[in-house]
């Protein structure tokens, strides 16, 4: 190391960006806590992001793409950096934004408006898909008849379905969602704090269900949640940020804060733990449920009906706690259990506070 | 235990035992008398500590249970048998304490059983005990350290009939003495890990390596920590948060005969509330004031405790249900007793040690470990490309928290480790599979020069 680069990193706040050495920093970053300015940060944001696409093999070239936005900051984040990386890197992909809408006031409605704001600002053409024209329900209609429990469950079950509904309605070959770093390190420590070690083999994994109707990959596996926070302000990308209000599990909280204070001690604690939940030494021997297809809608099923369709039985039966918990009886009889969702399982778009979903 | 009935106003006939002869001794939640749900004769002990399962059993039956979990851990995995010789880990702390009362009482009856029987067949396994000081790394400890040795001291001697031997050690014996020099050479080796995480985590280690010395010095071939549910809950989430995912099976099973001096883990399935129940129960509370195990933590291992203590307020079984998750991992080859010289083995305890595959071979060694923390490595984490040796032997979290960050300082940071560390580590050249396999068919070649191949 030059003696002047060792000097000026000595003496604390630098006075050049430690990544060019010709502009003032502006932000440290919360990866590696190196001073550096703006468009360094948007360099490495963004090469961090092509290397993982890349080493991954998440895509290739002439594949339809939709992208699961909902107008938070990581979808609208992950929208903008992955049009970018396509026109520089030539990946040869046709992008899409896809957006469900489960029908709840004074948040979903708020933040589909953002989308279809990214709709112009990317030029990405955009399918918006509603539980009210899948299912005729709206989570509205839902939290009004079976109030504030178990109202993440069916959330996440139906939104699994729209998005895959959404994908074949579009064509796509491949679905991406803005799940990141912070996400999934808080799924691995869920994870263990639940005692699934089913779900634990499958959260690290960066392409999911690929053996299902459409797989899905998370370019953000790697990415910090402050990194893409940083990067929509310092990029002033519009979106939307309110957490559902249909309330969150407390229990993904404690994880949160816990994540938030480790990383405050050493951030690169996060990565730490997802690659532990890499390197964790799992059999591999968890038998798949046989995938079979839904007796009434013929979406994937490992039961006569899919999930969605006992919920949905349930709440149009004025019985909505069916498909609840180890519910016995109804169409799939005494040996349903919880449905063990395929890898293919569904990650809600961006409120993954949400507390019983698959994960 | 008695199968007894829990419904109120049976009848006789839904009784067993000793309820026939007193009548029926219901246990009715409605009723003011309240009786052990266990043994259903003794009046339950109240603790009083906020915790679980507070008032449902009497003393006899609560120790008896504790006491029954420990015994089925020795047992079920052979942890120590009739020709053993163990060595107890004791910090003074509860959890070690219990351990040590309980080698003790199993010792107890086992010489009972060997003065009964005739053939005297079964020899009774010894017993020592062993006491870090780790004032040399924590001065704040000195000032109490002989008091506290004194009480070790009394603690051991009044656990006799048999007698144990104690052996006192100071941390830095790991180095060879207990010099003022190898004093000075640990605070040396401390002062330059700058990371407190790794600090602590390093000064685990070294006490691991003192005890694994005092152990095979004295001729003790088994370890006993005394490592509760609720420390290794702890552990699995440092463990998660330090990247160390891949040897973590390795650190929680009831056997970890990865060491020299095989450790066995017998209070592993009990949780801190039974501990601290029975050191209130059986009086060892004096002893508190030889919690040294409670120096200062501070960082990861701080935080992780905080975060447990949190989550048990909100579910008291959580402690056991990550310890369970983890117990869901694969283990190691070694996290079972080695296969060793059988001669001096009863031929019982052979059969029942083979009958149960409760042994491994100890020629499988195929895992390739971390020399400062003795994780097994994982394959993806090895770099031959690194020049510096010790940098290329560590698994990645100590070379994050552990080794220094600049490469130049790693020469000097290795001559401070303890010779045990850094021995393993093989200076070698890059690895050149053509000379390696030259080697195996040399005897078939029949040109000498290379081009030829």
């Amino acid at each position: 190391m030059e003696a002047s680069e060792a000097k000026s990193k000595k003496q604390g706040a630098s006075r050049l960006c430690c990544l060019c050495n010709q502009r003032r920093p502006v932000l440290k970053r919360p990866k590696t806590l190196q001073q550096i300015c703006k468009d360094c940060f948007y360099e490495v944001f963004e090469e961090e992001i092509h290397q993982v696409i890349v080493k991954n093999g998440l895509f290739k070239a002439g594949e339809r793409v939709a992208i699961g936005a909902s107008g938070g900051k990581d979808s609208t984040v992950l929208a903008y950096v992955l049009s970018e990386l396509n026109r520089r890197h030539s990946y040869g992909l046709d992008l899409f934004l896809l957006s469900i809408d489960e029908g709840i006031t004074g948040y979903r409605d708020d933040s589909l408006e953002t989308v279809k704001r990214n709709e112009l600002q990317y030029g990405l053409p955009l399918q918006i898909l509603s539980y009210k024209d899948l299912y005729g329900w709206t989570m509205d209609d839902i939290v009004k008849m079976i109030g504030l429990k178990n109202n993440c469950t069916f959330c996440g079950v139906f939104r699994r379905q729209a998005l895959d509904r959404g994908a074949a309605l579009l064509k796509v070959d491949k679905l991406v969602t803005g799940h990141n770093a912070d996400d999934i390190a808080e799924t691995v420590l869920l994870n263990i704090l639940r005692g699934d070690i089913a779900r634990l083999s499958r959260c690290t994994s960066i392409t999911t269900g690929e053996d299902g109707p459409i797989p899905r990959c998370k370019p953000f596996k790697y990415t910090y949640e402050k990194e893409i926070v940083m990067y929509a302000y310092f990029k002033k990308l519009d979106y939307f940020s309110t957490e559902c209000i249909y309330s969150p599990n407390a229990y993904r909280g404690f994880a949160r804060e816990f994540i938030k204070d480790l990383e405050r001690l050493r951030p690169r604690a996060i990565l730490d733990i997802i690659k532990s939940g890499e390197d964790f030494r799992i059999a591999t021997t968890t038998k798949m449920p046989e995938q079979g297809t839904c007796e009434r809608c013929g979406y994937i099923s490992s039961q006569k009906w899919c999930k969605a369709c006992v919920l949905l039985d349930g709440l149009n039966r004025g019985l909505p706690k069916m498909g609840i918990g180890r519910a016995r009886g109804g169409v799939n009889g005494d040996h349903k259990k919880e449905t063990k969702k395929p890898a293919s399982a569904a990650r809600s778009l961006e409120s993954k506070q949400c507390g019983s979903l698959d994960f | 235990f008695d199968m007894a009935c829990n419904s109120s106003g049976c009848e006789s006939g839904g009784c067993y035992g000793r309820e026939k002869e007193n009548g029926c001794k219901v246990v009715d939640v409605k009723e003011t008398v309240r009786l052990c749900v266990k043994c259903k004769s003794n009046e339950p002990m109240t603790f009083g500590d906020g915790g679980s399962d507070d008032g449902r059993f009497c003393a006899e039956c609560f120790r008896s249970n504790v006491y029954g979990k420990f015994r089925l851990a020795v047992t079920s995995h052979a942890m120590i048998t009739p020709s053993d010789n163990v060595l107890v880990a004791f910090s003074g702390g509860s959890s070690s304490r219990v351990a040590l009362q309980f080698v003790h009482e199993l010792q107890v009856k086992a010489l009972k059983n060997y003065e009964a029987s005739r053939d005297r067949s079964l020899p009774v396994f010894g017993v020592g005990v062993a006491f870090v000081d780790e004032s040399a790394a924590y001065p704040s400890l000195s000032g109490g350290m002989s008091d506290a040795i004194e009480l070790v001291r009394s603690t051991v001697l009044s656990l006799s009939p048999p007698e144990k031997d104690l052996h006192v050690v100071t941390i830095e014996s790991v180095f060879g003495s207990e010099s003022v020099e190898a004093r000075d050479r640990l605070v040396k080796l401390l002062d330059s890990v700058s990371d407190e995480t790794g600090k602590e985590d390093l000064l685990l280690h070294l006490k691991m390596l003192s005890l694994q010395k005092v152990a095979s010095e004295n001729g003790y071939n088994r370890l006993v920590v005394g490592s509760c549910t609720s420390r290794l809950a702890s552990h699995v989430l440092t463990a998660t948060v330090k990247g160390r995912g891949y040897s973590l099976s390795a650190d929680i099973q009831h056997v970890d005969a990865r060491w020299k001096v095989p450790i066995v883990l017998p209070l592993r399935d009990c949780v801190w509330q039974e501990i601290t129940r029975l050191c209130h129960l059986d009086g060892f509370d004096s002893l508190k004031t030889v919690e040294l195990a409670r120096h200062p933590q501070s960082g990861i291992n701080d935080l992780v405790s905080s975060f447990v203590a949190l989550l048990q307020e909100e579910n008291p079984s959580r402690e056991c249900t990550i310890v369970r998750t983890a117990a869901k991992l694969t283990p190691f080859y070694f996290n079972k007793i080695p296969e060793t010289d059988d001669s001096c083995v009863p031929m019982a305890t052979q059969r029942r040690l083979k009958k149960f595959n409760l042994k491994y071979d100890g020629s499988m060694t195929t895992e390739a470990f971390c020399p400062i923390c003795n994780g097994p490595l994982n394959g993806s984490d090895s770099s031959e490309d690194e020049s510096d040796a010790l940098y290329a032997a560590c698994c990645s979290s100590c070379r994050f928290q552990i080794l220094p960050q600049e490469p130049s300082s790693l020469d000097h940071f290795g001559s401070l480790l303890p010779h045990h560390m850094i021995s393993q580590v093989k200076h070698h050249q890059k690895f050149d599979s053509q000379t390696y396999l030259r080697e195996k068919i040399k005897d078939c070649l029949l040109l000498d020069d290379e081009e030829a191949v």
